[in-house]
């Protein structure tokens, strides 16, 4: 009854490279859990991942660490250098599955004799397969959607006859829905399948069953056939909307025992058939009105939807998975939460989780809105409560989009049925408005489709609101009594949003609460319902209960032998919150490594945060995770129990660090610089005195709340301007103006969306270079830095910049000056602990642009490429552990690391893939080499882009960009490319002497037409620059960027970045490329 | 609208909860007794409700949310019922965090409340579940009443133990019925109703077997029918009331008589082979029990329901272990080395929970 384990010594992981849209955090805590895992077991780990600013790729997990592209090229070089007996491939998402399958069918694992772990290829190709999939059903007589797999588009249009219109077309072998959609008629069709070949060989033709049900199961399955469904879930919204963009609810609320088990019960067997080992995913729709059902899709590797289960029941998936693909059984595990029960279990809730997807579609120009089967969103956030009104209203504040809860006010509707009609992000306050406006639930049922059971809950928190409101709103709080205001938190409302309705102020509510005796009470995450007793930190906080599950009286304190060695030395750091533009996984890693080095400075540390798809919700990364809200009022809900000696602000990004101000006036202890310098770091006008007093420059500014004051200083400045609305996080609502008319549209949608807070306009420094700094600094005394220089010239978000590190063009002078200036700048506002600042350099002038007393993005990347964790540094400054004396080597290094963007612009139909001011990346990348070229040429390749084998086309709008690219283009056809161009670039070109073809626009419908040749894939790669940094039109070379975009045709918008590109290429065939682990990058 | 009163579980320990009635509403001065016991199933309200081993019960769900799905028809075919485990509401009251008085679902045809009602089984809600469950799992099952919240501790009557009484007498059918499956039938089996669940008929039928379904204390003996095997079902209280019944599985047993037992039938099982049974801490009672077959080493997923489990050190010689609790090493099945006697202490009809041991009634048909 042994089970066999497998006898390996050597693994090798695959990650999930950068984040992006449909691949995102979530792959960081599955993979850092494999790796533990199978560290766990003695067993060595290689990972590729070129995503720098995970947990996975840090010191401590796999033993060696590749910061190279995650494709067969790569890997198959790390395979013969490493000579691993087995490789992971269902803990990096579908990047990671999609590389083992070519690195198979290529033969290469069976040439270097490399075993795949857990799930066999063939069981992988059986679900990545619509075709195979739907046999392999059809032999156990299991339901899936009338479906036909077509490789042409006569054959798709013939299917679609053949199943009938409305349809649903999807692209096989693809991430996230990628080049879904529905069809209601031919045109739509048509359209559909061009985009849907383009992203994929095989395209399927599908029943629609818009309205039913969509439901998940978690299935784990071990080598001897034990097989548990660990959770299942709901989503909100019905089938058509892509579950990574519905709001899921933990475990199904609307689902009797029959048809729960009925699904399970299928669920079982299907896994069972396909001889999956390890964990998947399968997706069913589920008929409102009856018990029928189709298999949607099953995800032969651990998801989104496993990650965000593992949090919501507390079962950790990915570790089992791992044991799983030993050979382990999963009778032989134990559950990690109780240490005594069987992880051969099925965990029980005694809450519910919400899921809710965090979108960012404002921060792309010409994207729709329309959410639907492709994804979009950027991150999610999970709720946990005992009501499905607690957890709607909390996970809407964790969004940190400016909700209070489920409140509709800050969001007209032109058009309400519209609104219900076409699901966007905000369709769920457009549920609130119906309901306010008296629509029935029947109503809202028909044209939404969301059950009757979800709108009511909505109902229930709108009538709530309603009652409140009658109590007589200005001042009449006291008349709210005990069991109002118990109902009210018990359904989820907030200080602030009783605060709003009573025209009182937040803290004024709090302390009514308090003499009401209406408090939260926190309890456990234990995986069985309190069956068996757990030693759990997995925390959330409840107002449905009344007893804590931990004992926070001093009592207990005492008793506690960690507390007589802690000595109280208890610290609370806030994470990040969703992952955004702007603030994602690097936020995560500086959390981690904050409460690690906390850990090891023997203080119990403690986590707040609730973004499922992170390594700091993990529960045994800290000594207590609060899986809670960000918000004041549960920080100081939280602070009032633990009564730690202080808490961390500046790791988790601005989310956290917009707090720091009301905790500490609310009596909180901030570790590190003081609160006082973090708003005169904050405050422009505070700031710009701080600079001009130690007589440091800045680019010219000024703060305005008229637009005819804003117009005269742009006329003495000089346009181009920037024009930003004040205390904004990555530069959203940020644009360039180039004249007058351009200031005017801009201020006028600035103004309106920020009538608080004045617009700032400031000088825009063309053709300036972009400095930054990262460092620590104790009392004001510089410990660390590193100084880094972007490809780009300034005008790029630093985001979306491309960043070297150490600088490679810089003068040795300015260097000097910015460790100078960054000296003067930690002294005059004491910082101790982390901080960032960025500068332009221009003509040997510097100009600061802005300073961040916290961690920044770039944390993690200069941490790992100078080999000094600064976070741990920062960490230990915080706590008084310093020292100054200790000097780090991290200008003159050895090796170049370069980081690189990743964009998902693909997914973002109609977005234009433009750099500008405003970030729209939503990961990146990192790499080594020899020097910049080397580094640079990986990293491209890293983000999935491609090189170039023959033809390339040129679009430079502005005279100058042509004069600056000819020699890069001359190089280019010295190399043997054929060349294409616009008419403009074209005639530039060929009066210089290069050979190059014209093409006309897309918008001129004539031949030989970009679009024609960008649809037929006969060009590998567009450099399309555009004429000014920032336009709302639709212009024609919008519509080539876009095309090519959707073409999935590599595409290049800035000058820099295509000149070092063509450099790197013309340097390095990719064979000469360095193939070496992170250790090998050593001085 | 539902009234909205207030009413009181209160534990034999003292301890009081006070939440708000969402059922019947009992006289100012009744007091309901009852065993308060927990059950950490999400789904399957309706089946544990009606579910004849809760006889005497107060039952605490610790799943927040009860009744988002409503209450299916009580309509049944031939006295059995279709959507539920049996005629009646078995539970002395309910107790839930969240009642959801909206409900959806294209079956339900009432609210859990009306239900409730209609049954006059009294219901609190509000109540701090996972509290309370904590309590029961520290202190073990306790006994328990719901009373009107005036009413103080002191002045209360003595607190009743159901199990005291023959609960199996209380839930069994009164007189003997055959239940033939529509497609005709190839076996008999005699089905000694303890308080038996609809689904375990229904799981007969299905398989073509004809059912004599019996009384607890039906004389075996007497039996005119030709049959072909006996079952023992599930089944409220302390196994060892069941005094006729035992006697009768002993018969069984020594015709040689192929004999199969759920849950209760387990306990009945190992008390006619002279083994001893003991009263759990605080029982079984959920859906994500894992169990191992012993001789296979495979994990079961099972739905349980008791209070009581066999002491399998007591089992004779020719006995063995079949299946093992994974998480507590409790007994969950025994059965004959040899002799087609087996029984298990978990639920394979479902019901609710997970169906993945109904390839036991297909066991058992085979040795008829």
């Amino acid at each position: 009854m042994k089970s066999n384990i497998l006898k390996i010594h050597k693994i090798l992981l695959l990650g999930s490279g950068a984040l992006k849209i449909g691949e995102a955090g979530e792959f960081d805590y599955s993979g850092s859990q494999a790796i533990k895992a199978y560290k766990e077991e003695g067993i060595e780990v290689v990972l590729i991942n070129p995503n720098i600013a995970t947990i996975q790729t840090s010191e401590g997990l796999a033993d060696k660490i590749y910061f190279l592209p995650v494709t067969p090229f790569f890997v198959e070089k790390v395979i013969e250098k490493e000579r691993p007996q087995a490789i992971a491939l269902s803990f990096g998402g579908q990047t990671a599955l999609n590389c083992g399958i070519a690195l198979h069918s290529s033969g290469i694992l069976k040439k270097h004799d490399v075993q795949v772990l857990g799930t066999p290829v063939r069981s992988i190709e059986l679900t990545e397969d619509r075709a195979l999939f739907n046999q392999e059903l059809a032999k156990i007589n299991v339901k899936v959607p009338h479906s036909i797999a077509c490789n042409t588009v006569a054959e798709a249009e013939k299917a679609a006859k053949a199943i009938g219109f409305p349809l649903i077309i999807r692209a096989a072998f693809a991430l996230g829905g990628l080049g879904s959609g529905f069809a209601n008629e031919k045109e739509e069709l048509a359209e559909l399948l061009q985009k849907a070949f383009s992203a994929s060989p095989q395209v399927l033709v599908e029943e629609c069953l818009k309205g039913w049900k969509e439901i998940e199961y978690e299935v784990v399955r071990d080598a001897a056939d034990n097989c548990i469904t660990v959770c299942n879930m709901e989503n909100f919204d019905p089938l058509g909307i892509h579950t990574g963009e519905s709001i899921v609810v933990a475990p199904s609320q609307t689902l009797n025992n029959y048809e729960y088990q009925k699904l399970r019960t299928l669920a079982i067997q299907v896994i069972r058939h396909l001889k999956i080992v390890g964990e998947c995913n399968i997706q069913y729709a589920l008929d409102p009105r009856s018990d029928d059902y189709r298999v949607i899709e099953v995800n032969a590797r651990l998801s989104r939807s496993s990650a965000l289960a593992s949090k919501a029941t507390g079962y950790p998936l990915a570790t089992i998975a791992a044991k799983l693909s030993l050979g382990y059984r999963l009778t032989e595990l134990k559950n990690q939460v109780t240490q005594k029960t069987c992880a051969c279990f099925e965990p029980s809730l005694d809450y519910l989780a919400l899921k809710i997807p965090r979108w960012d579609l404002n921060k792309f120009r010409k994207v729709s809105d329309e959410i639907s089967s492709e994804m979009k969103s950027v991150g999610e956030i999970m709720a946990l409560g005992r009501t499905f009104e607690e957890v709607l209203q909390k996970g809407l504040r964790m969004l940190q989009i400016g909700a209070q809860g489920l409140d509709p006010s800050p969001y007209p509707f032109e058009d309400l049925d519209y609104a219900l009609t076409h699901p966007t992000p905000h369709r769920i306050f457009a549920l609130a408005k119906a309901l306010d406006q008296g629509y029935t639930i029947q109503r809202l049922y028909k044209l939404t489709g969301i059950d009757p059971w979800f709108l009511q809950k909505i109902k229930n928190i709108r009538g709530l609101h309603k009652r409140m409101v009658s109590l007589g709103a200005r001042h009449a709080l006291p008349l709210l009594d005990h069991a109002f205001m118990r109902e009210l938190k018990q359904s989820g409302f907030s200080d602030h949003q009783i605060a709003d309705v009573f025209e009182e102020k937040e803290l004024t509510v709090r302390e009514y609460c308090k003499q009401l005796n209406v408090l939260p009470v926190v309890k456990q995450i234990d995986t069985l319902g309190a069956e068996f007793p757990a030693k759990t930190n997995y925390l959330y906080l409840t107002y449905s209960g009344n007893k804590n599950d931990v004992d926070f009286s001093l009592k207990a304190r005492f008793a506690n032998r960690a507390f007589e060695k802690a000595k109280n030395r208890k610290t609370i750091v806030l994470g990040s919150g969703p992952y955004c533009i702007g603030s994602s996984v690097e936020f995560d890693w500086c959390c981690v490594n904050a409460i690690k080095t906390l850990r090891k400075s023997g203080h119990e540390a403690i986590m707040i945060n609730y973004n499922p798809e992170t390594v700091s919700t993990d529960y045994d990364e800290c000594d207590k995770l609060y899986f809670d809200e960000l918000s004041l009022e549960r920080v100081l809900d939280i602070y009032d129990k633990e009564n730690p000696q202080g808490l961390v602000v500046s790791m988790g990004g601005q989310i956290p660090n917009n707090l720091a101000v009301k905790l500490h006036r609310a009596g909180v202890h901030i570790l590190g610089t003081s609160v006082e310098s973090i708003d005169r770091a904050e405050d422009r006008t505070k700031f710009s005195a701080l600079l001009d007093s130690i007589e440091v420059d800045q680019p010219l500014w000024k703060a305005f709340t008229k637009i005819s004051e804003a117009e005269s200083f742009a006329d003495k400045a000089g346009y181009p301007v920037l024009v930003r609305p004040s205390y904004v996080l990555s530069g959203a609502a940020m644009s360039v103006a180039h004249n007058h008319e351009q200031l005017n549209a801009f201020l006028g949608k600035a103004v309106r969306i920020s009538i608080e807070a004045p617009v700032v306009i400031s000088k825009f420094e063309v053709g300036a270079r972009e400095i930054e700094i990262d460092a620590v600094a104790y009392k004001g005394h510089l410990l660390i830095f590193a100084v880094s220089e972007h490809v780009e010239n300034a005008g790029v978000h630093s985001g979306d910049a491309t960043i070297v590190l150490p600088p490679q063009k810089t003068y040795l002078e300015t260097l000097r000056r910015i460790k100078t200036i960054a000296k003067m700048v930690a002294k005059s506002l004491a910082i101790t602990g982390p901080f960032n600042m960025q500068f332009l350099a221009k003509n040997n002038q510097i100009k600061v642009i802005e300073c961040n007393l916290r961690a920044s993005r770039s944390f993690p990347f200069v941490s790992k490429v100078t080999r000094h964790n600064f976070i741990e540094i920062a960490t230990k400054a915080m706590l008084g552990k310093a020292d100054i004396k200790k000097r780090y080597q991290t200008v003159d290094l050895d090796y170049v690391g370069v980081k690189f963007p990743q964009f998902s612009f693909p997914r973002l139909k109609g977005a234009d893939p433009v750099l500008g001011v405003e970030m729209a990346s939503t990961g990146e990348v990192a790499c080594f080499g020899s020097d910049l070229e080397d580094a640079f040429l990986k990293a491209y390749l890293a983000v999935g882009y491609r090189l170039p084998k023959k033809n390339i086309l040129f679009s430079i709008g502005r005279m100058e960009d042509k004069i600056d690219m000819l020699e890069t283009i001359q190089r280019l056809e010295v190399m043997g490319f054929s060349l294409f161009a616009t008419e403009h670039t074209a005639k530039f070109l060929t009066d210089n002497g290069v050979k190059v073809t014209k093409l006309h626009k897309v918008s001129a419908k004539t031949s030989p037409n970009i679009a024609e040749y960008l649809d037929l894939g006969k060009l590998d790669m567009a450099i399309v620059i555009p004429r000014a940094y920032a336009h709302e039109e639709q212009t024609d070379g919008y519509l080539i960027r876009r095309k090519a975009i959707d073409r999935n045709v590599p595409l290049i918008t800035n000058v820099q970045v295509a000149k070092t590109l063509v450099r790197a290429m013309g340097k390095y065939p990719i064979d000469w490329l360095e193939v070496k682990h992170w250790g090998e990058y050593r001085n | 609208m539902d009234r909205v009163s207030a009413l009181k579980l209160v534990l034999k320990d003292g301890t009081e909860w006070v939440g708000q009635s969402f059922g019947f509403l009992p006289r100012e001065t009744s007091e309901i007794n009852g065993e308060v016991v927990f059950n950490t199933g999400m789904a399957g309200y309706p089946e544990s409700l009606t579910d004849p081993s809760y006889r005497g019960q107060i039952l605490v769900f610790t799943y927040p949310l009860i009744g988002n799905y409503g209450i299916p028809e009580e309509s049944f075919k031939k006295g059995i019922s279709e959507f539920l485990e049996s005629e009646a509401i078995h539970i002395r009251g309910l107790i839930v965090s969240e009642y959801s008085p909206e409900y959806s679902h294209w079956q339900a045809h009432q609210s859990l409340s009306a239900w409730l009602r209609k049954h006059r089984i009294p219901a609190i809600s509000g109540i701090d579940t996972r509290a309370l469950t904590q309590r029961l799992r520290e202190k073990g099952t306790m006994l328990g009443k719901i009373v009107a919240p005036s009413r103080l501790f002191n002045s209360l009557s003595p607190f009743a133990a159901p199990d005291e009484a023959n609960l199996v007498a209380e839930v069994s059918c009164e007189r003997r019925r055959i239940l033939t499956p529509k497609e005709g039938f190839r076996k008999t089996v005699v089905a000694y109703d303890c308080g038996m669940k609809h689904n375990i008929i229904r799981s007969f039928l299905a398989r073509g077997v004809r059912v004599i379904h019996a009384p607890w204390d039906h004389n075996l003996s007497r039996e005119k029918e030709r049959y072909d095997g006996v079952f023992l079902s599930n089944g409220p209280g302390d196994p060892k009331k069941a005094t006729d019944t035992i006697a009768q599985v002993a018969w069984s047993i020594q015709h040689q008589i192929p004999t199969f037992g759920i849950c209760l039938g387990n306990q009945l099982m190992a008390l006619a082979i002279d083994g001893n049974t003991y009263k759990l801490k605080y029982g079984h009672r959920s859906v994500n029990q894992p169990c191992i077959d012993l001789k296979t080493g495979r994990c079961v997923i099972t739905s349980q329901n008791h209070g009581f489990a066999v002491d399998v050190k007591t089992l004779p010689a020719g006995w063995e272990p079949w299946f093992s609790n994974a998480n507590d090493g409790t007994n969950e099945g025994i059965r004959h080395k040899k002799k087609p006697f087996f029984s298990v202490q978990f639920h394979p009809e479902a019901c609710p929970g997970p169906t993945d041991t109904n390839y036991l009634f297909d066991e058992f048909i085979k040795h008829l």
